[in-house]
């Protein structure tokens, strides 16, 4: 190894919030310091990176000069960038939000010291698994996010979240180790494991069996129904902002590699795509209705969680087999839009709770605390995730729509149309709760809870509302570099 | 020849721009928060009436932008649209009076006012909405902003209605996303253009362009209470007065209306839609819709809802006209849009002083009212005679054109229908006014008629838009009246009809 | 049947036996130890992948993907360990 690592924007993305996760470890008591100079750092090279493509198209960086298939290349193209993007901006609302949620008054001294190091591995992980190039590196990162996600579900320490973690961290790795069995298939196939090797690979049995083994590792890992048994509970019980990003950016992980692959890999033929599709709908009846059910706030909005990766697969499936070259655009405006809005919802849902002293649906009107400004988060968020207009979950679902119906897929269109009125059920039992007053002993005071931290959540939901007002050019810019390989 | 694109943006921020500065007002700097609202809303209606001097002028107002590949956000100053922003910036500025003197002391005033201008800034959205597209991203900006206003008082009662509310219209909205991308789909466009864009495909594929029909006035007919979606309408008047007046006179059942005439103008163009015999059925629902609100409003008690059921039977005239296929007849729908407009807000306004001044919500309990409100009283008077048809009262005008249309487009049972329809509207206002006059009050009557004072700024808004009443029907062929304005869109819209050949007296 | 192929189905064997523990089982300790087995049968598979036939040397790729998978999952049982502890003093301290 002559030369030095040339530091260039993909490397940069990765190492800045790795980094900063060493430094907070070593240094708990200016955690929070370093971990948002680490964040902010990040946000800067991403955007950078983020011009660099948009002028130049994909950029490649060959760690250590190694290069393809014993090195690593990190590449980041319009979807990789726009995933980054996305990564970046929730994250630094979210630590902007953690800011108030674990200040000193309100949280121990554990969660405090141990947020940041753990924010800011997932984040390495995140980053790394967007930039990454070969299916075993996408296995490490998978593992990364993995250890870092579970850390955060049990950040709050409470039983029920440890226990909860505990189930996440099953799921999660199982879900890599069949990964990790897929892509030994891969290799023993092909001899090698980078994406530009499964775009030239011939169809073959074992690559059939790498895809499914891969595909299940990432439902698991993506809680697509019927495998998200792990999900309401980790989500629901960890700290809001821990949620936020397990919610917002740690599902869209698996989401994202399995656009990847699902594009690189000869595909079997049209049932995965019918599979998937099906799930999905599952995902929206069977999540729908558990929304309706749940008591506690935090639970009805992990429940949305589940629901909302159900209409990604429908996305996904919209058009079939046929249609896929365009499907994975509107999958990746929802999980784009689901991304920033579920942040959103979970930052404000959080703080509902900590001004109302619980998240009880039934007894919100009972509380004659009304911390407005984050009800009112609550609910620009939940316009973008019921998908109406202007917001992004609606130009995805247009998007979507658009598809299926052009493809006479009516019955994608129907399962739609069914889970936004399910949707519209579920968060009206909130808003009513919102808007109730006659169950209160005093009166309601005015505009309470108008606390600064009310900002984080709801510069994301104002975002999630007005992104998709330039749904266009988000479209445009994922589709640089693409396909994989035609552009360096 | 362009000029100013951005006056109609402008126009659409005076209602949606005040709105984050409303919320974040505290409740207790009522004095700013009415000179805001009353500054935006004067404002508007000065934009509104330069804007329309512009469009006189030959001047084309045009704004977009791109939003999704291949469709655009489009904002379009045309004749049919100024009608509309006209109706809602003046109708803005007098409820907005009324709702500073109803609301006076009520909670939640910030939360109220900033809902109230993000629904009439939804309305002025609609209208100059280009393309289907646009009208659509509004039509669900007004079904999510008018929701916190029907549930505004926060009591059980009115979180049903609001559930209620919510369910019809975000499932029409739904409907309407459905029939949008349907036309987006067939037609490669969603833009509205005078004579429509559907001529092609409908003689390539009839079917297909009929079943878009089908899907967009349901969609539309959910928000204008076309039966059978009607049922939201009557359970939704738990709203305070001023958005019960609103509502039934501008806000939301007018944007179904309106969009039907965009539907069937724009989309499908008139010749179109009449080839594929679609005119006949819409007018067919738009009769049953007459006769059967007006049954309804028979036996209602209570005032508000008596005056909602009224709504359902007034609204659906609109829809007649367009449906009748005759330019007179549209003349007739356009002045409706207008007309009803006027005389709904002064009726619901007065309903409800009533409530305030003495606690009258009844009919029964409107033994001898009159004196003691006499000027509201009048104004309700004035506008239950318009909407009965008096001449030369606004109802009347509307009526005519209505009848005559008929006539012309050989559809006799019209002048039927409508006969009809005034002996029910006369059935059911009539008592209201002869207990309001001539009975003397029942002391033991509820609350008797204790009066309590009602600031100016509840007085004064009825009588003003009675006086418009008044003025709409009575000086109908003067320059600049509505009237005169829709024969110069109906011209626009039935190529075939010269402006000079419609009828101008009747 | 040569011996690669015998070796190879010997890993997913062990791969399966232990998805179906980590499936199964409802002892915490258990599921972590059936979900080591699943890793050990993965890593098999790409070990014996890499043999081939002396004189020529093994592919040395697999092999470091196999230590990088072992490291890996090292933290990872660490990990789930240190959360069996936690819950079980958890459990026990509401029990007192």
């Amino acid at each position: 190894m002559n030369d030095l690592p040339t530091l260039d924007w993909p490397t940069a993305v990765v190492f800045a919030p790795l980094a900063g996760a060493i430094l907070a470890f070593a240094w708990p008591r200016r955690a929070a310091g370093i971990g948002l100079a680490s964040v902010l750092l990040t946000t800067a090279a991403v955007a950078a990176l983020a011009l660099r493509v948009l002028a130049e198209g994909a950029v490649v960086t060959r760690l250590g000069n190694w290069g393809a298939p014993l090195g690593i290349d990190l590449r980041a193209d319009g979807l990789s960038t726009l995933l980054l993007a996305m990564t970046a901006g929730v994250g630094l609302f979210v630590s902007l939000g953690a800011l108030d949620s674990y200040a000193p008054a309100r949280a121990d001294e554990r969660t405090r010291r141990y947020f940041w190091p753990l924010w800011l591995l997932l984040l390495t992980g995140l980053n790394g698994a967007f930039l990454s190039t070969d299916v075993f590196n996408l296995y490490v990162m998978l593992e990364v996010i993995a250890l870092a996600a579970v850390g955060l579900t049990v950040l709050g320490g409470g039983r029920e979240a440890v226990r909860a973690g505990l189930e996440y961290m099953y799921a999660s790795i199982l879900g890599a180790l069949l990964f990790l069995m897929g892509v030994g298939f891969v290799y023993l196939e092909l001899g090698r494991l980078d994406f530009a090797g499964l775009i030239a690979a011939e169809p073959a049995p074992a690559l059939t069996a790498a895809l499914a083994l891969m595909i299940a590792g990432l439902l698991l890992k993506t809680a697509l129904f019927p495998l998200h048994f792990w999900l309401p509970g980790a989500h629901a019980n960890a700290t809001a902002p821990a949620s936020a990003l397990l919610s917002g950016l740690v599902v869209k992980v698996s989401l994202y590699i399995f656009l990847r692959l699902t594009q690189y890999m000869p595909l079997p033929d049209e049932l995965l795509v019918t599979l998937m599709g099906t799930l999905g709908a599952g995902a929206i009846l069977w999540g729908g209705i558990q929304a309706l059910r749940a008591e506690r706030l935090k639970l009805l909005v992990a429940w949305s969680t589940v629901v909302q990766i159900g209409l990604i697969f429908v996305a996904f499936a919209r058009a079939g087999q046929v249609g896929l070259a365009e499907s994975w655009k509107a999958a990746a405006l929802l999980i784009l839009a689901h991304a920033v809005a579920k942040a959103a919802m979970f930052l404000s849902a959080g703080r509902i709770k900590d001004e109302v002293g619980h998240d009880r649906i039934q007894d919100l009107d009972r509380s004659p605390i009304r911390p407005t400004l984050a009800q009112f988060t609550f609910a620009l968020a939940a316009i973008s995730l019921i998908g109406l207009p202007p917001s992004l979950g609606f130009a995805g679902k247009w998007v979507l729509m658009e598809g299926a119906m052009a493809a006479g897929y009516w019955h994608w269109v129907g399962i739609t149309m069914i889970g936004t009125l399910l949707s519209v059920a579920y968060f009206s039992r909130v808003l009513a709760g919102f808007l109730r007053f006659d169950r209160l002993r005093t009166p309601v005071a005015e505009h309470q809870g108008w606390a600064l931290a009310d900002t984080a959540p709801l510069v994301l939901a104002l975002a999630a509302l007005s992104l998709g007002l330039v749904a266009a050019p988000i479209l445009a810019f994922m589709e640089i570099g693409y396909p994989f390989g035609a552009t360096p | 020849m362009t000029d100013a694109p951005l006056l109609p943006l402008f126009i659409l921020l005076t209602s949606l721009g005040i709105a984050p500065l409303l919320f974040a007002l505290p409740e207790r700097s009522a004095g700013l928060r009415t000179a805001i609202n009353l500054g935006a809303a004067g404002l508007k209606v000065a934009l509104v009436a330069w804007l329309s001097w512009k469009l006189s002028q030959g001047v084309i107002y045009d704004l977009r932008f791109t939003v999704l590949p291949g469709l655009d956000f489009n904002l379009q100053a045309d004749p049919l649209a100024i009608l509309f922003i006209a109706l809602s910036a003046v109708l803005w500025f007098i409820t907005t009076v009324y709702s500073v003197g109803y609301l006076e002391k009520g909670p939640h005033r910030a939360r109220f006012f900033g809902f109230f201008s993000l629904c009439v800034g939804a309305t002025v959205g609609i209208a100059l909405a280009g393309n289907l597209f646009t009208f659509l991203l509004f039509y669900e900006l007004l079904t999510l902003a008018t929701y916190p206003l029907v549930v505004h008082r926060g009591t059980a009662e009115a979180l049903r209605a609001g559930r209620i509310y919510l369910i019809y219209t975000l499932g029409g909205g739904l409907v309407l996303l459905l029939g949008t991308l349907g036309l987006w789909i067939l037609a490669g466009s969603t833009d509205f253009v005078p004579g429509g864009i559907l001529g092609d495909v409908a003689e390539a594929a009839p079917l297909a362009a009929q079943l878009l029909f089908l899907v967009l006035v349901a969609g539309l007919g959910v928000k204008a209470a076309l039966v059978p979606f009607h049922a939201w309408l009557p359970i939704a008047m738990v709203a305070p007065a001023p958005v019960s007046a609103l509502l039934h006179a501008v806000a939301v059942v007018k944007a179904g209306a309106f969009g039907i005439m965009r539907v069937v103008y724009e989309v499908y163009g008139i010749e179109t839609a009449q080839a594929l015999g679609l005119t006949a059925p819409l007018a067919a629902i738009a009769a049953v819709t007459i006769l059967y609100g007006s049954l309804r409003a028979l036996s209602q008690d209570d005032i508000k809802r008596r005056l909602a059921w009224s709504t359902v039977s007034q609204v659906s005239y609109i829809t007649l006209g367009v449906a009748l296929a005759s330019p007179i007849a549209a003349i007739g729908a356009l002045a409706h849009l207008i007309h009803q407009g006027l005389m709904k807000i002064t009726m619901f306004m007065a309903a409800g002083n009533l409530a305030e001044g003495l606690g009258v919500k009844k009919v029964s309990q409107m033994n001898g009212v009159g004196r003691a409100m006499p000027g509201t009283m009048a104004a309700f008077t004035l506008a239950a005679l318009a909407m009965i048809g008096l001449p030369p009262l606004a109802g009347f005008v509307s009526k005519w054109y209505l009848a005559t249309g008929g006539l012309e487009a050989g559809q006799g049972w019209v002048i039927a229908l409508l006969l009809g329809s005034s002996l029910l509207n006369a059935a059911y206002f009539l008592p209201m006014l002869h207990r309001a006059w001539f009975v003397e009050p029942a002391d033991a009557a509820p609350g008797g008629l204790a009066r309590r004072r009602i600031g100016w700024m509840l007085a004064v808004p009825p009588i003003a838009t009675a006086s418009l009443v008044l003025i709409a029907g009575g000086l109908a062929n003067a320059p600049f009246s509505p009237l005169e304005w829709t024969r110069f869109i109906v011209a626009l819209e039935y190529p075939q009809a010269a402006f000079d050949d419609l009828p101008e007296a009747f | 049947m040569n011996s690669g192929l015998i070796f190879g189905l010997t890993g997913i064997a062990v791969f399966a036996i232990g998805l179906f523990g980590a499936l199964v089982m409802v002892e915490p300790l258990r599921r972590v130890l059936a979900l080591k087995l699943c890793s050990v049968g993965a890593g098999f598979l790409l070990v014996v992948g890499a043999w081939q036939a002396p004189p020529d040397m093994p592919d040395p790729v697999p092999h470091a993907l196999v230590i990088t998978g072992i490291v890996v999952m090292i933290s990872a049982t660490a990990v789930a360990l240190a959360l069996i502890r936690r819950l079980h003093s958890l459990e026990r301290a509401s029990d007192e």
